[in-house]
């Protein structure tokens, strides 16, 4: 494996943590190419191989509007949230597509309140190149405590 | 000396009705004890696993009924029992997996066994051992074993009960509350697509509330008016059993958009358009029978779920006063073609922990549970569609709570 890729990829995740903990989510779905599957699942679904999810979104265009529903329609309390990742492992690496995974925390912070572990587990991603720069064409979230923190509204 | 204060107490219910309930009654330990003991133990049928989950003999799942855990197996001969996991020894809960195939049962501690119905079936050393030690003579396996729970598997729903006294389930449910139960669950072969499981910080009842509350769709949720899901103009009933534990929700979607349903309806967004449509690729099922969604609150432990084409099992189990656990069992039928089974795992997503309108109800109950302890003496009003207790064809009421809390009055005695 080059260094050249190995960092572009760890550039990739650090880009999206921030992306995402700065609150700009509405550059989030453009980590993704247009065809692209998004996911949040448990370990227990994902090691039994059920394909139901906490959260599953097959475009570009559903992330646009899980976007929409964060912002202006889904009710929740307000929280931050901090990504911690670990450094990727790198599976494969084409001219084509990267398959990659790393370890994440996410840490949640609400008003008047401290921080928790809201949630861990491990990012599943393949990883292409398209316009310069690389792209999600899947990412699976799979987490370890099946038990979610009441809800996840915005993404991991 | 000053008169002893008692410190053991359960609070009265002032006014008669159910049309103001006391906030004490979603924080109070002492009322939770209660409701474990007279509910969760008493004589009702709770949710605990479908048929399909423990095909096989020896196939179990661990589930609970109230605070117990319990094992739910499949025997020798075919049949499911329902034994509490807990040692009859010394209290371990030996078995800690989700599911999987057990021969018998064992105890870590000291290993003492039981077979799939439960019976004592080992004690190592008895006896002694060189003729020391061991039970006293008297000591028999057969009173022994597991707590044994009263079962019933209909239609590929397994229910169970620490009274063996409740009635039948048929009795239990009563006629129309079994039309609905039957309407989903009429003997066809169900698969699981999925679970998923949250932990949400607010009593138990609460959720119940939610899912007998056909007032709050039609304005909390975003996606429910938009698209006329479920709103206030929708063809609707809201029914009950006898008893008015149980009750349906029953609606009939419309086109949404504009009108006398989103009028000063601030959750109504006039230019949203979805991007991917197939969230909302909903496919209507002949077994509907006419309505869009049903949801019914089954008493104490489950929720059914149909809305659209995404089907669930929601089974509730309280946490301590302040907290329950939400555990959605996903559905499918066997004979789904793989577009039906896409689409449901694609409307699932409206709904769970993330679901882009569960999560506001998950949300709220959050909110409620603070605002009720700030003031235990406060009480919810609950007067949408009168003070009474009865059948409605409009959404814009409040009776199927009512009926929860008229029944609750009576078993809980306050």
């Amino acid at each position: 494996m080059d260094a050249a890729t190995r960092f572009s990829v760890q550039d990739l995740y650090t880009d999206y943590a921030s992306c995402v903990d700065d609150t700009r989510f509405e550059a989030w779905p453009d980590f993704f190419t247009d065809e692209c599957m998004y996911r949040i699942v448990s370990r227990e679904n994902f090691d039994a191989g059920l394909r139901m999810s906490a959260l599953a979104l097959e475009s570009k265009a559903m992330l646009q509007d899980r976007v929409y529903g964060m912002n202006d329609t889904i009710y929740h309390a307000p929280y931050l949230q901090r990504h911690v990742i670990g450094i990727p492992k790198i599976h494969s690496a084409s001219e084509d597509s990267i398959r990659a995974e790393a370890n994440y925390v996410v840490l949640r912070t609400k008003l008047d309140a401290f921080s928790e572990v809201f949630n861990t587990g491990r990012y599943i991603d393949t990883i292409v190149r398209e316009g310069g720069r690389l792209k999600f064409k899947e990412r699976i979230c799979v987490f370890d405590g099946e038990l979610v923190m009441n809800s996840i509204v915005y993404p991991i | 000396m000053n008169q002893p204060q008692p410190i053991h107490f359960v609070r009265q219910w002032q006014k008669p009705g159910s049309s103001r309930m006391p906030y004490w009654l979603y924080t109070d330990e002492e009322i939770y004890r209660r409701e474990q003991e007279r509910i969760f133990n008493g004589p009702h049928w709770n949710y605990v696993a479908l048929s399909c989950e423990i095909p096989n003999t020896g196939d179990f799942k661990r589930s609970w009924i109230g605070e117990r855990s319990v094992i739910v197996v499949r025997d020798e001969s075919g049949a499911v029992n329902v034994v509490e996991n807990r040692c009859a020894h010394r209290g371990a809960q030996f078995c800690q997996e989700h599911s999987g195939n057990r021969k018998d049962f064992i105890c870590p501690y000291h290993q003492w066994s039981y077979d799939l119905a439960g019976n004592l079936q080992g004690v190592p050393f008895m006896r002694g051992i060189k003729g020391k030690g061991g039970m006293p003579p008297d000591f028999k396996r057969g009173d022994h074993g597991l707590t044994k729970l009263k079962v019933t598997e209909y239609n590929g729903v397994i229910f169970a009960s620490f009274d063996h006294a409740v009635p039948d389930f048929k009795t239990f449910l009563g006629p129309t509350m079994l039309k609905y139960f039957e309407r989903v669950f009429n003997g066809r072969q169900l698969t699981v697509l999925g679970y998923n499981r949250q932990r949400v910080p607010g009593n138990w009842k609460l959720i119940h509330e939610n899912l007998k509350d056909c007032y709050h769709p039609g304005l909390l949720h975003t996606w429910f008016v938009n698209y006329g899901l479920w709103r206030a103009d929708n063809e609707s009933a809201n029914v009950m059993d006898d008893e008015h534990r149980h009750s349906a929700m029953v609606t009939t979607r419309n086109q949404g958009g504009k009108g006398e349903a989103t009028s000063g309806v601030s959750s109504y967004r006039e230019n949203m358009t979805l991007n991917d449509g197939r969230f909302l690729d909903v496919e209507t099922e002949a077994w509907w029978d006419g309505p869009t969604a049903v949801i019914q609150s089954i008493f104490p432990s489950v929720i059914m779920q149909q809305q659209i084409n995404s089907v669930a099992v929601r089974q509730v189990i309280p946490r301590g006063p302040r907290n329950f656990d939400y555990i959605w069992t996903h559905l499918g039928f066997a004979d789904d073609s793989p577009e039906m089974t896409q689409r449901r795992l694609r409307q699932a997503n409206l709904f769970g922990p993330a679901g882009f309108v569960s999560v506001d109800d998950s949300e709220i109950i959050g909110l409620v549970e603070e605002g009720m302890s700030q003031n235990l003496e406060a009480e919810s009003l609950c007067e949408l569609g009168g003070r009474e207790v009865a059948d409605t064809d409009t959404h814009i009421s409040e009776t199927l709570i009512r009926g929860m809390y008229e029944y609750y009055r009576k078993v809980m005695e306050i």
